[in-house]
């Protein structure tokens, strides 16, 4: 019963840990392992143009929603201009707005996006009206109605009219009414403009989006549009020029059918040119900003929005707990003897500082000449406290000597040996030499051997990087820890030791 | 060179884990370890009800007390001090004889009073006390031991160590001292565990070191087929020992003095592994008979003590 109890209280705290840590590697997209990048794009517009001298007004649509991607960042460079951002509906548009502009003025818009990890068909909103069918100009009028009808002949739904349509408009070889509508337009973006014109003949609801596609290569780039019926359910996109269906990849939504990007007073023209970049940003960087732009809470209560200083304590601390679960294994599965529960975790903080090797051939050498020390302070017969308290200093006197000593053979990592515990030391060195008076030299040894294998075991676990970065970034994996102690400290099988220890048992009854 | 946990679970073996989580924290209750880890407190509750202990023969509590330490012990020729919250056997100092301003060790070696009185103090300042805690020096009476068990003994006193498990003794162990174990009746430092026989009181082979052993080392005399003296007077002394520290999994520490018959030196919260290497057999099956049991367990420590005699023999 009070296994069962344990048992599943456990499992819940350790799904909890692990649907939150879940959570955040697949919404956020923070990193199970350390030191992992990602890419974000810069993505720039830059308008140019002469002022006037006068008051000068210039609006500029720039993203809203952004499917598919997050928005991290937004920068508007504008020396000496009011700035005002509105946003209604799909539509977002800065303001810029300036008493007197002379002479040559340029305004920059940047924004930072990194790609979204829920991915939703966009711009959805309310089901359009539909339209009336317009009254063309002949002959256009005539053309327009042909090409429909042939289109609705070969289609069977708004879907396969749409796609149809596009085809037709862009046949290599058009016809004749074809070639009458292509004539009309020039370019591709009042090609576009026409197939709105003409799915309004067939009382289709249709619209433009506009975007750029980051999957280019860097440089300058210019707006495309992509084509959106409306099939009286949801809008569907079309590649106005192919047909195909869907929103291409990496394709960054600028606006949404609106007419002008840009729209001013008392300027002159103005010349838009957008530019993009791909930029290497640390993952857990762009996975906070991607929260912070989701309005996610988790985030809130990061360890990362913590003082820097802080953090790093934590970042040590977090692992102590990975410490104390090696211990339990090292004393209740395998049954190792150590000094004191936690006194070689208290260990293996330290060893951080030193790096294994020297940390343990520190450690062996202070407590070996702490060690000798001690056997002839015993004969001083000191009591208790104070002979601690000499230990203690003595520690710290051979570690000062052990400093200066590496310090003129040129080893300079022995000197953050200052951050050695020497109170630990001093404790372990008491320690040892009790045992070794009380229970002899081996059992001394052993148990010494054991706080040093139990030391090297923790630091082994807390320094590994893998580790230490998740418990930072996912401190609820600690509950997993956590639970898996709680199974532990249930645990009533043998230790290894005892397998060792009572090896000769059937012998004994044999006999 | 390791043995399989299965084999090890047929012989029927309670690793420290299982005897931590199944019979010492749902049979010992907290509140009553005081009892058993303060020697002095067993003692007088002992007295109290009539259980024989060795005397004591002073306390020193406080470290102003330690200048008469000396007068204390004057006319006693041999004595024992020990920390009253000692554990394993460390912190006791065996004093068998004293001459002009020397002390003579239970090992022969002969130390001044000044070492003594040092002693004393590491015990005050917590030196053998769990956790470091000050502690209290108690001197009490040096067993003078039965010379049954001389033969099979090197320097110091060897203790008997009975389980006691629901107020009935399961399982015991005489505890020899050897040379290497320096007089000390501990199976850790080198004394031989040897086996008895819960129903006569008669020892079986010994273990030193988890090696089996015929004879003892020093001495080279048998182990087994000794008849333990007193056997149902000790038997009833450890039941009654259950009663006294309400704890319903326990060792019991009986000494066999010449003179006064079986004392009881100290209670264990946590005993339990050694005696299974000692006698060569697991304790489970016997506990898990006397957990079953539980509602036929008599009340007075002389039927417990019949029941275990009736339960165990030939087992």
């Amino acid at each position: 019963m009070q296994q069962l109890h344990l048992r599943i209280f456990s499992l819940a705290i350790a799904l909890i840990g692990l649907a939150i840590c879940a959570y955040k590697v697949s919404y956020l997209g923070l990193p199970l392992t350390p030191d992992e990048d990602t890419d974000v794009w810069v993505v720039q517009a830059r308008l140019a143009f002469k002022g006037n001298t006068g008051p000068a007004k210039v609006a500029f649509a720039v993203p809203g929603e952004t499917p598919g991607f997050t928005r991290l960042d937004e920068d508007f460079i504008s020396g000496g201009y009011g700035l005002g951002v509105e946003e209604e509906g799909f539509h977002r548009r800065v303001d810029w707005a300036k008493r007197r502009a002379k002479g040559s003025q340029v305004l920059y818009y940047r924004v930072t996006l990194a790609e979204s990890l829920n991915n939703k068909e966009p711009f959805q909103g309310k089901a359009p009206k539909y339209p009336e069918r317009p009254q063309y100009p002949e002959p256009y009028d005539s053309a327009i109605t042909s090409i429909l009808d042939d289109v609705r002949a070969e289609s069977a739904d708004t879907a396969s009219f749409s796609r149809e349509l596009i085809k037709q408009v862009n046949a290599e070889e058009p016809n004749e009414n074809i070639k009458l509508i292509r004539s009309l337009s020039h370019g591709r973006l009042e090609r576009v403009d026409q197939l709105v014109e003409m799915l309004q003949g067939a009382r289709i609801p249709s619209r433009v989006l506009y975007g750029l596609m980051l999957n280019k290569a860097v440089g300058d780039v210019e707006l495309q549009p992509i084509l959106q019926v409306f099939n009286g359910e949801e809008w569907l996109s079309f590649d106005p020029t192919t047909g195909e269906q869907g929103m291409p990849d990496e394709f960054l939504v600028w606006m949404v059918g609106e007419p002008n990007l840009v729209a001013s007073s008392g300027t002159g023209e103005i010349e838009t040119t957008f530019s993009m970049a791909r930029v290497n940003r640390d993952v857990i960087e762009v996975a906070t900003a991607r929260a912070d732009a989701m309005d996610s809470r988790i985030m809130d209560v990061s360890l990362l929005n913590l003082p820097l200083q802080t953090q790093n304590v934590y970042k040590i601390l977090l692992t102590v707990p990975l410490g104390a679960l090696m211990i339990v294994l090292l004393r209740n599965i395998i049954g190792l003897r150590t000094f004191g529960t936690f006194m070689p975790i208290l260990m293996s903080l330290a060893f951080r500082e030193t790096q294994l090797v020297l940390g343990v051939i520190l450690f062996v050498t202070i407590t070996a000449i702490g060690l000798l020390v001690r056997f002839y302070l015993e004969r001083m017969m000191l009591l208790l406290v104070p002979r601690l308290a000499a230990m203690v200093t003595i520690v710290l006197l051979i570690m000062l000597g052990v400093s200066l000593l590496s310090n003129s053979f040129g080893i300079e990592r022995a000197l953050s040996v200052a951050l050695f515990p020497m109170v630990i030391i001093a404790m372990t060195i008491e320690r040892m030499s009790l045992s070794w008076e009380e229970h002899g030299a081996q059992h001394a040894l052993l148990e010494g051997g054991g706080s040093l294998v139990a030391a090297i075991m923790g630091y082994l676990v807390m320094s590994n990087p893998v580790l230490t970065h998740l418990v930072f970034i996912f401190p609820e994996l600690l509950l997993i820890v956590l639970a898996v102690i709680l199974v532990l400290g249930r645990y009533t099988g043998y230790r290894l030791s005892e397998l060792w220890r009572f090896r000769n048992v059937e012998k004994w009854e044999n006999k | 060179m390791f043995i399989s946990p299965s084999r090890l679970k047929a012989a029927g073996i309670v690793g420290m884990n299982q005897r931590n989580a199944n019979f010492v924290m749902r049979y010992n209750k907290r509140r009553y370890y005081p009892l058993v880890d303060d020697k002095l407190k067993t003692k007088s509750l002992a007295q109290e009800k009539g259980i024989a202990v060795p005397e004591l023969y002073g306390v020193v509590e406080v470290p102003h007390q330690i200048k008469g330490l000396e007068k204390l012990v004057k006319n006693k020729p041999g004595f024992v001090m020990k920390p009253a919250h000692g554990a394993g056997g460390n912190g006791v100092m065996v004093i068998a004889d004293q001459f002009g301003d020397g002390y003579v060790k239970s090992s022969g070696q002969i130390i001044v009073g000044s070492t003594l009185v040092h002693h004393a103090q590491n015990i005050l300042s917590g030196m053998y006390s769990l956790g470091g805690l000050p502690d209290k020096a108690m001197i009490e009476y040096l067993v003078q031991f039965d010379p049954l068990l001389e033969s099979v003994s090197y320097q110091g006193v060897p203790d008997i160590r009975v389980i006691v498990f629901l107020g009935v003794p399961i399982a015991a162990m005489v505890r020899l001292p050897t040379r290497a174990s320096d007089g000390k009746a501990n199976l850790h430092q080198g004394a031989v565990g040897v086996g008895i026989d819960i129903a006569t009181g008669v020892t079986g082979n010994g273990v030193i070191n988890n090696q089996l052993v015929d004879t003892h080392p020093d001495t080279r005399n048998n182990l087994s087929g000794i008849h333990i003296p007193h056997w149902p007077q000790i038997l009833e002394l450890a039941a009654n020992c259950a009663d006294l520290c309400h704890l319903g999994y326990l060792g019991v520490d009986i000494v066999l003095d010449g003179n006064l018959g079986p004392l009881v030196l100290e209670l264990n919260a946590r005993p339990g592994l050694n005696v299974q290497l000692a006698n060569g057999f697991g304790l489970e099956k016997r506990l898990d008979i006397l957990e079953k049991r539980q509602k036929d367990i008599p009340r007075s420590a002389e039927h417990r003590a019949q029941m275990a005699i009736e339960t165990f023999s030939a087992a």
